[in-house]
């Protein structure tokens, strides 16, 4: 398996970079499994990952209908922060948080994890009570939160707009200074090569088309490489659960697929060294390593499953981004995407045993779910193997919305667009 | 995209507010039944390809429509009224 240090990279540039060995294997599906993990993102690979190295089960399969990371982990915006209100989620993705800090080491693969911090913008002095309600339910939990003033943010990101004629004035904001962000793909490759060679098969190019059953218990998987037999399968499909649930013979969820586009400029000199979010829009921008700012906004905000967005929300994110903006009125558009989400009723995940005997469900990631990625991925591990929730994935159950117990960070009730 | 009022014809999407899944059955007010009540508030059919839906024309003329959208193409089946499900005359 190909290891990276200083030594490796040096003797391989000498060569020629002739002699580097693929990451992971390619192998054919075995008949049996003790676990199969449908879906090969983040999610999925981190799950197996976990799986392997925290309770010795390497006997696993990643099952993954296109190539690896093809989904949502190559999809998104990269922002990984731990900055919300109600304890479920804070607790929950701080302990994210705490992986994330300690993945490139873990993995022995560079993430690029960078520590650049995300500062949320308050518009009206509303805003700003209650980002400083958020900041202190988050420092009451250990997770760090300041709240910055309108100078502060001047010296921090010089080219916003923070004058008092501008269109939503700033009048301060809430940072949270361990929030940053990552290279999506590497984190896809790392979990990818520590999975492997711990043992997991993941195989590539391999969609699930149905379920095999005995009684009322799922046993394996009918895919297009053949049927696969194991005896827990489980779910991170994200985007896709109502399909693929479908195929297992549960109609309705509480979710509903929607397309999230974001975008990414041609290159510029840096000019924003943190992530910014737009208190009065949705909108939220950082620049990557190579210079693009890479930004989006809203959800299209209907039932989709095309992987592509439409124009009204391009030119809503880019009117949000002059608000802020106004110097990058001649920056060009380098790229643009769309990818599914899977919007639950309260706007909070699912990582839970069940729904069918067999059966382990994580799905729910809203538009949230890159940085849930080494969390979700450690609890569903824990879930699988345990036969129960940890703690920190206990109230993302799948029954929350039939008992009362949503877990709704922004209020907006059973909206899936809204949240 | 484009969704045709009954009444105004061809209009851009953003005239239109999305209210979701069509498929969902409300009980009747006074019903205490907890599981057609929780149904009807959080489960959705969300299904990949035709999908019957409800929309406002609330930068119009603010009916309620039920459209027949797939989900996979954005391609746009049939809109009606969403209440009594005739079919409206006049321009498509």
């Amino acid at each position: 398996m190909a290891e990276y240090s200083a030594f490796s990279l040096l003797k391989n540039a000498l060569t020629g970079n002739k002699d580097w060995k693929p990451a992971w294997r390619k192998p054919d599906p075995k008949a049996s499994y003790d676990v199969i993990v449908i879906g090969g993102g983040g999610h999925g690979l981190s799950t197996a990952y976990y799986l392997a190295k925290e309770h010795g089960i390497t006997n696993v399969a990643v099952l993954e209908k296109g190539w690896l990371g093809s989904g949502n982990v190559g999809r998104n915006t990269t922002a990984v922060r731990s900055n919300y209100l109600l304890p479920q989620n804070t607790r929950f993705y701080e302990h994210s948080m705490k992986l994330w800090e300690n993945l490139s080491h873990d993995l022995n693969y560079n993430v690029m994890f960078s520590q650049r911090g995300c500062l949320n913008l308050a518009h009206t002095p509303g805003q700003l009570d209650d980002y400083a309600r958020r900041g202190n339910a988050m420092r009451h939990l250990g997770v760090d939160a300041d709240l910055m003033s309108v100078d502060q943010i001047k010296r921090l990101v010089p080219a916003l707009d923070i004058s008092g004629s501008a269109r939503f004035p700033i009048l301060g904001g809430l940072m949270q200074r361990r929030a940053g962000s990552a290279r999506h793909d590497a984190v896809a490759w790392g979990y990818a090569r520590g999975a492997d060679r711990r043992g997991v098969d993941i195989i590539e190019n391999c969609e699930v088309t149905g379920f095999l059953r005995d009684g009322g218990r799922i046993t394996g998987v009918s895919t297009t490489r053949g049927e696969i037999r194991a005896k827990k399968v489980a779910l991170a499909v994200a985007g896709s659960t109502g399909r693929v649930m479908q195929l297992a013979g549960i109609s309705h969820m509480p979710i509903e697929s929607h397309v999230l586009q974001a975008f990414v400029s041609e290159s510029l000199k840096p000019i924003i060294d943190t992530i910014l979010t737009f208190g009065m829009g949705h909108f939220y921008i950082s620049q990557s390593d190579k210079g693009g700012l890479v930004y989006g906004g809203d959800l299209d905000g209907y039932n989709s499953y095309a992987q592509r967005g439409s124009l009204p929300i391009v030119d809503e994110v880019m009117s949000e981004m002059l608000a802020l903006f106004p110097g990058l009125a001649r920056v060009r558009m380098l790229r643009s995407w769309g990818g599914l989400c899977d919007m639950t009723m309260d706007g909070s995940p699912i990582i839970t045993t069940g729904p069918l005997p067999g059966m382990y469900l994580n799905c729910g990631w809203c538009y949230g779910g890159f940085k849930a990625t080494p969390a979700s991925g450690w609890c569903f591990a824990h879930t699988i193997a345990k036969d129960e929730p940890h703690e920190f994935n206990a109230p993302f159950t799948l029954d929350r919305f039939y008992r009362g117990l949503v877990i709704d960070d922004k209020g907006q009730g059973a909206t899936p667009r809204l949240h | 995209m484009l969704i045709t009022c009954p009444y105004c014809g061809p209009r851009d999407v953003i005239e239109f507010t999305y209210q979701g899944d069509g498929n969902r059955e409300r009980p009747q007010p006074a019903s205490q039944n907890l599981d057609a009540w929780n149904a009807y508030v959080y489960d959705r059919l969300n299904p990949a390809g035709d999908h019957n839906e409800i929309w406002q024309h609330s930068g119009g003329c603010r009916a309620h429509l039920r459209v027949v959208r797939n989900t996979l193409t954005h391609e746009i089946r049939s809109t009606t009224f969403a209440r009594g499900g005739h079919k409206a005359e006049g321009r498509s």
